[in-house]
Parts: structure tokens; C-alpha cells; sequence
């Protein structure tokens, strides 16, 4: 029996405003608790919601990177239920008329394929607020700050068919998102939120499975972990005969396993209608096409031009432009120095490394991208070799200058003299007769030995290609 | 403490918003004293009316004060220093806002409505706020917490509602005019029934923010005098685009008074016949054909015309009305402001009881049904059936406009009616506001002025136009207050 994996995933992006979906109170993150919650925000008597445009332009520069249909007009709905982290009893969001219709991302797999995975609408909803029962001994806290922030739901069709699909859906829209501007995506925040439906079918099979829901997994990690697990189950349910239950479930990455969210019968009628309070949105050409102008370049099309223009490998292209700082930074580093290669080279590498290791974005790089491509043009015009460009490099990351203070200071120019590069050979030469008889009578790899003792009484800094060159000439004799 | 019931005082109480200004300018008494008079009459008369929940005395004379202050100084806005009250729905900030109830008896509102903060603005003087049914459910302010209102007119009867407490205060000259709401009828029934002028606008007009909100798309702010004059003073300062307020409309504001005076030969005046029809009383409908006759007589034209759908306005309004407010009672929780039970036991519990406890029967009965028609099942043949017929409504109101310039009839089918006759069954509470309702849901303006006395209670003939004919239903009204003196008609007391 071959089992086959459908799933679907809807994704809660929490956009980057300054201020709430439908009041001027503030977003940010970690503020003391409800200290960014004003009277509209507590559902206070009397209080009015007024839409926030940015979050507006957002959703819709969101929908026109997908490729999809922009709703001209979009109604919000009450989403109509009662728990404490929401103050006005009803989630004030879009049911029929999303701002965001049909629209598409690609994903490109491990193995290289690409498929397209169909992304069936975005709307904007308000978020709740915060409930915290581990604080007090019986009482649970409520932090309203969280309460009203604007959030993007993205749902994608039941196109992904396997947790590794999933995962590479929900990176390229984190991507993108980044790419866009429009979320700092950040999941261990909360800023981005995962929900995974899943369900299981025979292979070959047309209809779905009965699906179960999966809420808030908060890493990539654990989407694709829940996925398996909760797809195992459900086919192990199926084996023995039994039906999965359409229903809520929450994965557990201590023990790796779903588990059910219902605890009691609650009748998720949430009798939406139109917010009276709200009028519909109404958009024209005119609003989408101003929209369509922040659009950055995005990374698919990036990708190609690294390629076309720089003569980028796809994979290094790919890598590059995955991230927009990276990408810009490379940019700048190759336009700077004249040479894509290694600057790609250089910023996947060494300065990958050092960010990593220090954890930091490339927007606080210790290397600014100007001074990497110095660095890089000292490579090319022989001053340096690349060897010894590493140990600049670190210089350059623990403050000591630029490329060629260090260079100077330290000494660490290349010697290209060649006449300079022949007497040091011949002295080596003279003072190793053992190997050079070695290498005479046929043991070529005694010449890495000869290229050692070189650079070691050059101190590294004579240049590599030069002493290969001598060298081989010299040992012939 | 002195009485400030001098013959000076006894006359400055009857005296209009209008006049007052004329009064205080020429400095026939200062603001003060004003504002003494009416804490004193309120003091006497407010326990057997129940007009007002809260009097702001001191808070009154500070702003008396700064009045006369502003006065001397010459730098005084026109209406400065005239005493008024806020129907209690208004949030106004540091004093308590019960909107007739005990979910909201200890709410503190710590911000002002845009009503609130304009009057404030304009200097007027805040007596303090009226009682209403409760949170604006009901035609006869019998639902609130804070007990009935009485009708001055005869305390063995309703004053109308849900605005009763401001009805009251005002036709009692407990204050010269009163800000109120109307999401069916609320300020114009209260008129008919106590001998006031007072109007709805324009869904849009006035600004909801501060507004305690019961149907949001139906709710409207408005007021309560005793002249049309009055009433258009007070409007000046109440309208205005408010971008706090999603459904507020961005229209100019028109001078309201530099129109009052305007002749009205040639007004075609639609009278439906659905109005006139079962239902109204004889000695109501004499009174109204006869006010209508003093419109014919400045040169008006009267044309019966048809409100074909007006049949299905109570229904329509009682599916979508509690609908809205379904949602937004949502929010007395006991949570974070207002009610909560004592020593709940858990959430549920919490949310039971504080509701079931700080929640009448209207409300709760309302929020029900409203719930009812949006659940699952229920919607399409409830809720989206009741936007449809209000659809229908507005149409029937549009196809009117189109042969007739206004349309007049009967307020309400029959004067003021005893206190407790009509709780036993909502649904005759409900049909009192059976000429009211369509207006509120076509959104457009409705007006009630005083028009006769039928066995010595008053009566009011309702007068409505098309969208933000406010200028011209006070014109018509003042016109008519030229040629009558109903509206000078006031109970003793």
C-alpha cells in the first residue's frame, strides 16, 4: 500500500506597520505588558476601527509577487467568538472577499525541480492578544499589546506532498516576504506562524483524505517533524481500519507527536458578517500599479540576472539571491571589484562564516561590501595572494583597518619579484640535495615539499603561481 | 444655601438654546447663575422624573465659570456657558457612562466621544447624562437599570424611548436641549410622545466615536430641544466628518440656520399611504392632516405616495439590529472595564454569570435573537434575507424622492402610553416604532416636531429626506414652529 501525503499549509505573516490593523498603537515587539494597547485596542465602549493603509499596500504588494488576482473590492468580516485575549468577542478579518485572490510560488527542491504550488488567497485579520498561564499560580495574564497587530493569512491549495515540499513552500515565502519588506518573518517571535492540514490517501487515489490541522508550529524544523509524524499516525490509523477525525492538533517537539486540541465540544460556528463598522475597500489600477512600483526584483528573476549577467553558477546564484541583503551586498562587492566569481565566492564563504559565527545579518557585516571588494581587487592585481587574503580578512573583521592598511602594516605585500622569487628557489634548491635527487629520479610529489620550504622562507608571501612556475623550470635541470 | 429661584431665574428656565445665547450676551445673568438655576430644578424634580442618571454639578460650574470668564474677556464662542445634558451613551471622559445599565455602572469613561469633545468646544455646559433604556434597546425607557423615566407630561406614562431621559429633561426644562441617539426611532418617538423637536441625521453625519455602540449600522447621534431653532444650533455643532469614524461621511456642513427662514411654496410633500392606514389612531391622524394643512398653506403640495415594503420594516429591523448588537456586546465580558461577577470559578463561569447578571432581559433577549440569526443554518434565511428587504426599503424611499421632495406623517401612531403596558410582549413594544424604523434603515434623515395635543398629550409629525437634507427638514420645521405654537406647549411638570 502506497501512501500518498496532501498537504496544505495557511500561514500568518504579521506585517511590519508601525502601527495596529485598525488603531494608531504602536508594534513593537517586547514592550512591558499592555503598554501598546489604547481604548480601541482594550474594545473599550464606543471605539471605532479605521484600516491602516500600509498594512493595505502591504497585501497588496504580497498578492502582485505571487502573481494574483488583486480584490479591488475587499470587505472585512466579524469572525464572531469569545476568549480573553480578544477583547471585542469577534476577530474583525476577510471571509468572502479577500484582498488577495489566486495567485502562485514556485519551489525548487533538493533534487533540483522546481514544482508550482498553487496559493489560493491572502486576506488581512487582526491578531489577539497574548495568553499567559505559566506567570500566575491561577490566573492566566493577558497582554494586549500583541491584541490588533495586522496580520497576512496566506493560504496555499493542498498542492504540497511532502514535508520536505512543505518546508521548501514555507522557506520561499519567508523569502520573499523578507524580500518584500513587508515582515521580518521571524518565527521563534511569532511573526511568522504556521499551520499545517494534513492528510494521507492511497497513491493513484483522487479524493482527499479527511484532513487534520496542525496550529502553530513556530520553526521549519518542526513543520516538517509534525508533518511526518502526524501523516505517519494517520496512516497508521487507516491500516488498522480505523477514520481519522477532522480536527485540531498541536505537535509536541519534546516528544515529537500531535496531539488533539479539543478538550470539549465547542461549536466553531463563528457566524461571520460584514464589519458594519468598516466600509468595503475599494482599490483602482491607479493604487495597484503606485503598489507595483515598490515591488523590489524579485528573487527568481534576481537569480537569473546573477546568472545572465554575472555568469553565476544557478546554484551560486540561487544561494545569493535567496536573501535580499546578501544579494545586494554582493552586488555592490562585484560591480565594485570586477569580478562576480569571487566576490560570490568570498560572501557565500568567508564572510558567511564570520556572520554565522558571530550571529549577525549581513546589514552588520564588520567587512562593509566596499571593503571586501578591495580586498578582493588586491587578490586580483597580485599584491596578495588568496591565502594570505584570509588572514587580512580576519584582520579586517576584528577592526584593524582596511585591506591595505593591513597589508602594509603586517607586511604581508606578495613578492612577485621573480628575480627576487629565482634567488630564494636556488637557495632552497642548494640546501636540499637529498629531495632534489628525490624529485630527479622521479618522485613528483616531492615538489609540494620544495613549494613548502619556499613559502615558509618567503613567510607566504611569495606569489604561488610565480614560484610554481620557477620551480618546476629549476627542478628540471 | 439661597435659592436661585428668582422670577428672573423662573424665566431664564424656559427659555430656548437660542434665546440663552441672547440672554447671556446682553448679560441678563451670567452662566453661573444659569447653571445654578437648573442644578437646583433638576435637584427638586429629578427624583420623581428619573431623567438623569448623573448630574455633573461642579463640573458644570467650572465650565459655567470659564464661560462668564471668557465672557468679560469678549473672547466667548456664541453658545458658551449654556447648560445641556448628554444622553448617557456618550462617553465622557472621568464621568461614569452607564448607557442605562449595570454592566456599565462602574465604567469610568476615560475618553471623550467627538460629540462630547465638540460641545465641550463650543463651551456649552454640561449638566449631565439622562437615563435610556438600556444600552438603547427599547421604545419607552422602561429596560434601564437605573428604573423608568416618566413622561413630565403625566407620570403614569412613558416618555418614549430609548432617549426618555433626555426627552424628559428637557420638556421638563430640566436643561434646554439634550444630545441623544436614534437606531429605530429613539429620538424622534421620544419627541412625539413630550412635545420636542428632535431630529436624526444622515447615517454619516455625526461621528460614532465615543458613541456606545448598539446597531452599528443603524445608530445615530441627534438631539432633543424644544424649537427647531434649537435644533439646528445644536446640530451646527454636532456634524462634521470624523476621521476616527470609518462611517463617517466626508460632506460639508452646511449653515443650518442661514436656511430656516426659507419659503416653502412648491414643496411636494409625499404623504404614504401605509402611514395612514390600521393602526393610527383617529384623534393622531386629525392632528397630523391638520399640521399638514399649515404646510399646504405656505404653498406646499401634498401627494399620497406608497412605501410599498414599509410592511416588513419592524421585521427587518429586528433581525439585523440584534444582529449588530450580538457582536457588539460581545465585549462585556467582565474582562477588562465594567460588571463582573462575584468570585467567578473559571472563564465560563466568569462570562456566564457577568453576562446573565449584568445584562437585562431586553438585552440578552435581543442579543439572542441576533445570534440566532447569524448562526449556522440561520444566515442566509435570516440575516442576508433582512439586508435584502432593507435593500427594498431604500429603493422604496428613492423611487419616492424622485416625485416628492419630502415625506411627512405620524411620529408614532399614538400618544405617550402607561408605564408597563406593553412589556409583557416585546413585540408590541417593538411595533411603536412601526413609522420610525424604515427611516434608520434607509439611512436617511427623520425629524419630529411637535404637531397638536391629543386629550392634552402631545403628538408629533415626523418629517424625513433624502440623504443630508438636514438644512431642509429644519427649515421646514421652523416654518412650521412660525405658524404654530405646539412646540411651546410644555407639561407644568
Amino acid at each position: 500500500m502506497a501512501w500518498e501525503t496532501v498537504i496544505g499549509l495557511e500561514v500568518h505573516v504579521q506585517l511590519a506597520t508601525k502601527s495596529k490593523l485598525f488603531s494608531g498603537s504602536a508594534t513593537t515587539f517586547g514592550a512591558e505588558p499592555n503598554t501598546q494597547a489604547n481604548v480601541f485596542d482594550l474594545a473599550l465602549p464606543g471605539t471605532l476601527p479605521v484600516l491602516n493603509g500600509e498594512a493595505l499596500r502591504m497585501a497588496v504588494k504580497f498578492g502582485l509577487a505571487i502573481g494574483a488576482h488583486i480584490g479591488k473590492k475587499s470587505v472585512f468580516d466579524r469572525k464572531n467568538y469569545f476568549y480573553p485575549d480578544l477583547p471585542k468577542g469577534y476577530q474583525t478579518s476577510q471571509l468572502d472577499h479577500p484582498i488577495v485572490g489566486k495567485g502562485s510560488l514556485t519551489i525548487t527542491l533538493d533534487d533540483g525541480t522546481s514544482r508550482t504550488i498553487g496559493v489560493t488567497r491572502a486576506h488581512l485579520e487582526e491578531d489577539a492578544g497574548k495568553s499567559l498561564h505559566e506567570l500566575f499560580p491561577n490566573d492566566t495574564g493577558i497582554d494586549l499589546n500583541r491584541a490588533g497587530t495586522p496580520l497576512l493569512e496566506i493560504v496555499s491549495e493542498p498542492e504540497l506532498r511532502s514535508a520536505k515540499e512543505a518546508v521548501a513552500y514555507l522557506k520561499k515565502l519567508h523569502s520573499l516576504i523578507l524580500y518584500l519588506g513587508i515582515s521580518d518573518g521571524d518565527m521563534s517571535q511569532g511573526s511568522m506562524r504556521c499551520d499545517a492540514n494534513v492528510s494521507v490517501r492511497q497513491q493513484g487515489d483522487s479524493k482527499f483524505g479527511t484532513r487534520a490541522e496542525i496550529k502553530n508550529i513556530n520553526s521549519f524544523r518542526f513543520v516538517e517533524k509534525a508533518i511526518l509524524i502526524e501523516a505517519q499516525r494517520q496512516i497508521d490509523i487507516l491500516e488498522d481500519g480505523g477514520r481519522i477525525i477532522q480536527e485540531t492538533r498541536l505537535y509536541d517537539p519534546d516528544r515529537n507527536e500531535t496531539r488533539s486540541m479539543r478538550s470539549k465540544e465547542v461549536a466553531n460556528d463563528y457566524r461571520y458578517f460584514p464589519e458594519p463598522d468598516l466600509l468595503p475597500v475599494v482599490i483602482d489600477d491607479a493604487f495597484i500599479a503606485a503598489v507595483k512600483t515598490t515591488l523590489p526584483e524579485l528573487p527568481d528573476l534576481k537569480s537569473q540576472r546573477f546568472q545572465s549577467h554575472y555568469g553565476l553558477s544557478e546554484y551560486d546564484a540561487d544561494v545569493l539571491s535567496a536573501d535580499r541583503a546578501t544579494a545586494d551586498f554582493f552586488e555592490v562587492v562585484a560591480n565594485a571589484c570586477g569580478d562576480a566569481k569571487l566576490s560570490a565566492n568570498w560572501v557565500m564563504g568567508d564572510l558567511q562564516s564570520v556572520l554565522h559565527k558571530s550571529e549577525l545579518d549581513i546589514a552588520h557585516s564588520p567587512v562593509s561590501a566596499h571593503a571586501l571588494a578591495d580586498l578582493i581587487s588586491r587578490i586580483k592585481d597580485n599584491t596578495i595572494s588568496s591565502k594570505i587574503a584570509k588572514t587580512v580578512f580576519e584582520a579586517m573583521v576584528n577592526g584593524e583597518g582596511s585591506a591595505d592598511t593591513i597589508i602594509e602594516s603586517k607586511g604581508l605585500k606578495q613578492v612577485t619579484d621573480s628575480g627576487a622569487i629565482e634567488k630564494l628557489i636556488d637557495t632552497i634548491i642548494a640546501a636540499n640535495p637529498k629531495q632534489l635527487e628525490q624529485y630527479r629520479s622521479g618522485q613528483d610529489k616531492v615538489f609540494t615539499f620544495f613549494v613548502g620550504q619556499v613559502m615558509k622562507e618567503s613567510k607566504g608571501k611569495a606569489n604561488p603561481a610565480q614560484v610554481n612556475d620557477i620551480l618546476l623550470n629549476k627542478l628540471k635541470k | 444655601m439661597t435659592s436661585e429661584m428668582t422670577p428672573k431665574m423662573n424665566d431664564a428656565l424656559k427659555q430656548g438654546v437660542a434665546e440663552l445665547a441672547r440672554s447671556l450676551a446682553r448679560k441678563d445673568f451670567t452662566s453661573v447663575e444659569l447653571t445654578r438655576a437648573y442644578l437646583e430644578r433638576i435637584d427638586q424634580h429629578n427624583p420623581q422624573l428619573n431623567a438623569y442618571v448623573t448630574v455633573t454639578g461642579e463640573q458644570a460650574l467650572v465650565q459655567a465659570q470659564a464661560a462668564d470668564q471668557a465672557r468679560a474677556a469678549g473672547t466667548a464662542a456664541p453658545y458658551a456657558g449654556i447648560p445641556f445634558a448628554h444622553k448617557d451613551i456618550f462617553c465622557t471622559s472621568g464621568v461614569r457612562t452607564a448607557c442605562g445599565s449595570r454592566m456599565l455602572d462602574n465604567f469610568i469613561a476615560p475618553y471623550d466621544a467627538t460629540v462630547v469633545e465638540k460641545m465641550r468646544q463650543a463651551g456649552m455646559v454640561m449638566l449631565g447624562k439622562t437615563n435610556m433604556d438600556e444600552f438603547a434597546m427599547g421604545s419607552s425607557n422602561e429596560t434601564s437599570w437605573y428604573g423608568p423615566v416618566k413622561n413630565p407630561w403625566n407620570h403614569t406614562l412613558v416618555p418614549g424611548g430609548s432617549s426618555g431621559g433626555s426627552a424628559a429633561a428637557v420638556a421638563a426644562h430640566l436643561c434646554p436641549a439634550a444630545t441623544a441617539t436614534d437606531t429605530g426611532g429613539s429620538i424622534r418617538q421620544p419627541a412625539s410622545f413630550c412635545g420636542l423637536t428632535g431630529i436624526k441625521p444622515t447615517y454619516g453625519r455625526i461621528s460614532r466615536w465615543g458613541m456606545i455602540a448598539f446597531a452599528s449600522s443603524l445608530d445615530q447621534a441627534g438631539v432633543l430641544t424644544r424649537s427647531a431653532e434649537d435644533a439646528a444650533i445644536l446640530m451646527q455643532m454636532m456634524s462634521g466628518f470624523d476621521p476616527k469614524d470609518s462611517t463617517s461621511v466626508d460632506v460639508p456642513v452646511p449653515d443650518y440656520l442661514a436656511t430656516l427662514d426659507q419659503p416653502l411654496k412648491g414643496l411636494r410633500i409625499g404623504l404614504p399611504k401605509q402611514h395612514f392606514a390600521v393602526g393610527l389612531n383617529p384623534e393622531v391622524e386629525k392632528q397630523i392632516r391638520a399640521a399638514l394643512s399649515e404646510f399646504e398653506k405656505q404653498g406646499a403640495v401634498l401627494k399620497e405616495i406608497s412605501l410599498d415594503n414599509s410592511h416588513l420594516s419592524v421585521s427587518a429591523y429586528y433581525v439585523l439590529a440584534p444582529a449588530e448588537a450580538s457582536a457588539n456586546l460581545s465585549r462585556y465580558d467582565g474582562v477588562r472595564f465594567g460588571y463582573r461577577c462575584d468570585k467567578p470559578v473559571d472563564l465560563e463561569d466568569m462570562y456566564k454569570r457577568t453576562r446573565g447578571e449584568g445584562f437585562g432581559d431586553e438585552v440578552k433577549r435581543r442579543i439572542m435573537i441576533g445570534t440566532y440569526a447569524l448562526s449556522a443554518g440561520y444566515y442566509d434565511a435570516y440575516y442576508i434575507k433582512a439586508q435584502k428587504v432593507r435593500r427594498l426599503i431604500k429603493d422604496d424611499f428613492d423611487r419616492a424622492f424622485r416625485e416628492v421632495d419630502v415625506i411627512m406623517g405620524p411620529t408614532s401612531p399614538h400618544t405617550a402610553f402607561p408605564l408597563g403596558s406593553k412589556t409583557k410582549d416585546p413585540v408590541t413594544m417593538y411595533l411603536e416604532d412601526i413609522y420610525t424604523i424604515a427611516v434608520n434603515l434607509a439611512g436617511l434623515p427623520g425629524l419630529s416636531v411637535p404637531a397638536g395635543l391629543v386629550n392634552g398629550l402631545p403628538i408629533g409629525l415626523q418629517i424625513v429626506g433624502r440623504d443630508f437634507s438636514e438644512a431642509q427638514l429644519l427649515n421646514l420645521a421652523h416654518r412650521f414652529q412660525q405658524a404654530t405654537d405646539w412646540h411651546t406647549h410644555t407639561p407644568g411638570v
